[in-house]
């Protein structure tokens, strides 16, 4: 149902942005990404490329050097002002330290749109385009919890991860699989608080290979037996995978990751990952771009997805194990959508 | 006699500045000669135009009466020159015999000395001990400690040790005992005239009177970028020498000295 | 003459035994000792150290910490760390700092990565590739610090962005999974290679070893070896002390110091390779953290980040102190921030430490 709501609003925009394509001829808009070096923004770049120039638009790209580098997106909304571009895309590196020049931009008469991460506050910005992380989440918690069907009761949870700094997209992907893995949560907003003892611990990734398998081989070291591994993207489902094969029991352990790039999409198509919940970085900034230029041509807003505080983009779980109840689609269908 | 080390006409210039104005040097075998002068005299000039670290516009500089033009202190330090600068030029947290041997390390003989370039520590420590030994300085206990864990004039008994041990032709001293008290000062003295004995000539430069007139057999005085003249201590005072690097006095000629 | 010259020390040493109260002596005996003991063998105070805290997380979590197959994963956790902390040692005893470690690591495993996957070529020239870019890489730090006379910090700071840069755009951020490795260039992952010695049928428990963990061995016993018995190493020391006394002394400082820089971009290479061998993958967003993580192994290692001081042996020291702390505060149940205020509460006292020593005199 909520896929289905989700697809109506697409071909709504999809709609407007189409029609409104005359009148954003010539406009400039700008994308700020956290970096240019992850495929995930690099994808998100691509994706409005593609739509500017459809649109016949202007599209003026800039990055962080790295993740969580602030000042570069501050020069960069301070360019796109004195640019006089009509709308932003920012996927922000520090959610709330931005919103100062957002308020900027935004009073200058700009539309500011929010890619993949919401600001604090989520309101800051004119909308939020992005993955609802908890859902994804949610998605391998239910097919995880179905694949042991009664012997959940009995799991042994490995939690990795990103950082002890505990980012909103670490905790919403976090909490959405323990309540999809059918785990009383304590504070939804708290990694770490559950007191089920099916969960051996949780620990940390940077969410890269390396950091995958030192947390994985931490977790096994205080229990060996650990069956079910929750991990925040595909690289730590990686690492975590070596360390697993490293004492023999890559074959018998459940692992679940988030994001839909394509390495992590093949892994699942060989066994390594049982799961993984997709995301969509090209269509959140399609349709950014055709949102802004619907703003630009009649100052149509753009609006949240219904019963969420953001326009939810979609995720999709992918998996060559389906379980009854829990919509999928195949690694051979997520190798089509994949990005990076 | 021939000097063993002999310049002649030497100019060096920086900038608009001339630091050696034509001069000349002397230095005869087996002799103390000290060289004193004003600050600015060009002094430095000079010992750094003899041992190397600065290359002369002008002139020529002969040992053994072969001409010379050394590119490096080290190709100064290869011909025999061994200079023993007023920092010490030693590396404080390395042992005695590192630093002896720094730079002229021996190695092991066949095959782990070849292949594996492994030091003979043994053969470095015997050396250094001995040399240490036959300056008197064995007051120092273990030939391993580091050079920092000495004293002053412990340190400066090492470095002369060094460059006696390694100087074949010419020693030079660079105020060795300017940052040294009292009893220091005269034990780096003392070995100053053990390493004469041994018949190696020794350039000495000290702003220190007494000091230049117990030991120096021969006093070089620069003024004005040259030499001004050569005196010897036993027939002029040390006002005279004064005078003389000042512009106080003008000395006579003296054929014997030069 | 030389009669006389000792009677004037004794005099002195005479008169200072005077002055000084006798059981205050023997106080200051002790510290003293310990003092030069330290200053004297440098990496005792990280072993010390090591064994301290091995001993209490032993104490505290009983088997589950204290057994061989968590001590080996330990050795498993540090290794990257571990031989990079090498390079860096080499570099810290002359004085410098090389951030741009982890980037040389990375930009060498992803050479031979992409030479084997992208252009076809065997699997043996593309490892030798990674080395030789490594190696040149660090080259030309070296050379910019030596005969540019260029700070390096500042020549690391710059270039580990270049070489990021150069390594994200080269690789166009793409990852070469595992499993194409295992299939198609096995050698790529040879310092993955485990060996278990005591483990039960099922293959659990025991100690277990890579390749990559005794490589790390080796190298720090080849160059504590090289740093202690060979000229050059005595010349590294030598030109971290006082770079322009041991010129004086016929160092040729600006050759040691490019060397240095060439060998500690020669063993980041091989660190990238270990790397491969560890997580499996070619993944160009590795390591990122290595330059810290490196530098803060050396520091608690006591090895003096003004040059000149300590000893190889230290930085694996401090490499398996951060290891045992990481592991046995997991093991604890303990939050992971608490692992870095620990670090953090380390790299402070060994500093500390250092400085202390360095008042050491006769």
């Amino acid at each position: 149902m909520k896929k289905l709501l989700a697809g109506t609003a697409l071909a709504l925009i999809a709609m407007t942005g189409a029609a409104s394509a005359q009148s954003a001829e010539g406009m400039t808009t700008c994308l700020i990404t956290k970096t240019d070096t992850n495929p995930f923004f690099v994808k998100m770049k691509e994706g409005a490329e593609a739509a500017a120039e459809e649109l016949g638009m202007t599209l003026n790209s800039f990055a962080g050097t790295v993740d969580g580098d602030n000042e570069t997106q501050v020069a960069a909304i301070e360019t796109c002002i004195a640019d006089g571009a009509k709308g932003i895309l920012i996927a922000a590196s520090d959610t709330s330290a931005i919103v100062d020049s957002v308020q900027k931009a935004r009073d200058a008469g700009i539309l500011v749109i929010a890619l993949d991460t919401p600001l604090t506050p989520a309101d800051a910005a004119d909308a939020t385009f992005a993955t609802d992380n908890f859902a994804a989440g949610l998605l391998i918690g239910q097919w995880a919890a179905g694949t042991l069907g009664d012997d959940a009761a009995n799991a042994k949870i490995a939690m990795l991860d990103l950082a002890v700094s505990q980012p909103t997209v670490d905790v919403l992907r976090d909490q959405g699989f323990l309540q999809g893995f059918g785990i009383e949560l304590g504070d939804a907003n708290v990694i770490g608080d559950e007191e089920d003892p099916r969960i051996v611990g949780n620990d940390v990734t940077s969410g890269n290979e390396e950091g995958g398998r030192t947390a994985m081989e931490n977790l096994l070291a205080v229990d060996p037996e650990i069956n079910v591994v929750y991990t925040i993207n595909e690289p730590a489902a990686a690492g975590a995978y070596e360390a697993l094969r490293a004492v023999g029991r890559e074959n018998d352990v459940l692992i679940v990751s988030v994001d839909g790039g394509c390495p992590g999409v093949q892994n699942v198509a060989e066994g390594v990952i049982g799961a993984t919940s997709q995301q969509y970085p090209l269509e959140m900034a399609r349709l950014g771009v055709q949102a802004i230029a619907a703003f630009a041509a009649d100052g149509t807003l753009p609006q949240p997805t219904e019963g969420k505080d953001f326009f939810d983009t979609g995720v999709k779980l992918i998996t060559d194990a389906p379980v009854d109840g829990v919509e999928s689609i195949t690694s051979a269908e997520g190798t089509d959508l994949c990005w990076g | 006699m021939e000097p063993i080390l002999k310049g002649r006409n030497l100019v060096k210039r920086y900038g608009k500045v001339t630091a050696l104005d034509h001069c000349d040097f002397d230095l005869y075998p087996g002799e103390i000669l000290a060289v004193i002068g004003d600050n600015g005299a060009g002094k430095s000039s000079l010992i750094k135009a003899v041992s190397g670290a600065v290359i002369p516009d002008e002139g020529e500089i002969y040992l053994d009466g072969k001409q010379i033009a050394f590119k490096s202190p080290i190709e100064a330090r290869d011909a025999g020159i061994e200079t023993v600068y007023q920092t010490l030029a030693m590396s404080p947290a390395l042992s005695i015999a590192d630093n002896m041997f720094m730079g002229r390390e021996l190695r092991k003989p066949g095959f782990r000395g070849k292949w594996l370039r492994q030091l003979d520590r043994a053969a470095m420590e015997k050396f250094a001990r001995d040399k240490l030994t036959e300056l008197g300085l064995m007051t120092i206990q273990n030939i391993n400690q580091a050079v920092e864990t000495l004293s002053g004039g412990q340190r400066q008994g090492v470095a002369v040790a060094r460059a006696a041990a390694f100087g074949s032709k010419v020693i030079i001293l660079d105020e060795p005992t300017a940052a040294l008290g009292v009893k220091e000062s005269r034990k780096v003295l003392e070995l100053i005239q053990d390493v004469r004995s041994r018949g190696v000539p020794i350039i000495l430069i000290s702003h220190n009177m007494p000091h230049v007139f117990e030991v120096a057999d021969r006093i070089h005085v620069h003024r004005l970028g040259k030499r001004l003249c050569v005196i010897d201590p036993k027939k002029h005072s040390m006002s005279d020498a004064v005078g003389y690097m000042t512009g106080a006095k003008v000395p006579e000629p003296d054929p014997e000295m030069a | 003459m030389t009669s006389q010259s000792d009677d004037f020390e004794s005099v002195v040493k005479v008169k200072r035994e005077e002055a000084i109260a006798e059981f205050h002596d023997d106080h200051k005996g002790f510290v003293k000792k310990l003092q030069h003991a330290l200053h004297v063998t440098p990496s005792l105070v990280p072993l010390i150290v090591l064994v301290l805290s091995i001993g209490v997380f032993g104490a505290l979590l009983g088997e589950k910490f204290f057994s061989a197959s968590s001590m080996t994963l330990v050795l498993q956790q540090v290794q990257l760390v571990g031989i990079v902390a090498a390079a860096q040692s080499l570099i810290i005893l002359t004085a410098g700092i090389d951030l741009s470690v982890g980037a040389i690591m990375v930009m060498s495993s992803v050479v031979m990565g992409q030479f084997t996957f992208r252009y076809g070529i065997p699997v043996e020239v593309s490892v030798a590739c990674g080395l030789i870019v490594g190696t040149a890489l660090g080259a030309v730090n070296g050379w910019l610090v030596a005969k540019m006379k260029l700070p390096p910090f500042i020549v690391t700071l710059g270039t580990w962005q270049i070489i990021l840069a150069a390594n994200f755009l080269y690789s166009a951020n793409e990852t070469i999974r595992s499993q194409d490795i295992r299939d198609n260039a096995p050698l790529l992952q040879v310092f993955g290679t485990t060996f278990k010695i005591g483990a039960d049928e099922a293959g659990q428990g025991g100690a277990t070893l890579t390749v990559g963990v005794i490589f790390m061995l080796v190298l720090v016993a080849v160059l504590a070896y090289v740093l202690r018995q060979t000229a050059f190493g005595r010349h590294i020391y030598a030109v971290g002390d006082d770079p322009e006394a041991a010129k004086l002394s016929g160092v040729n400082v600006d050759r040691v110091l490019i060397a240095v820089y060439a060998l500690t971009g020669l063993i980041c290479a091989f660190a990238g390779w270990a790397l491969i061998g560890r997580i499996g993958s070619v993944s160009p967003t590795s390591g990122q953290e290595a330059n810290i993580q490196s530098i803060t192994a050396v520091v608690i290692g006591g090895i003096s980040l003004f040059g000149g001081r300590g000893s190889i042996m230290g930085a694996l020291f401090g490499a398996m102190i951060v290891g045992v702390f990481t592991l046995g505060l997991r093991l604890a149940g303990a939050d992971a921030q608490w692992t870095y205020l620990f670090i953090g509460a380390l790299i402070i006292a060994a500093v500390a430490v250092d400085q202390w020593i360095r008042k050491v005199s006769a």
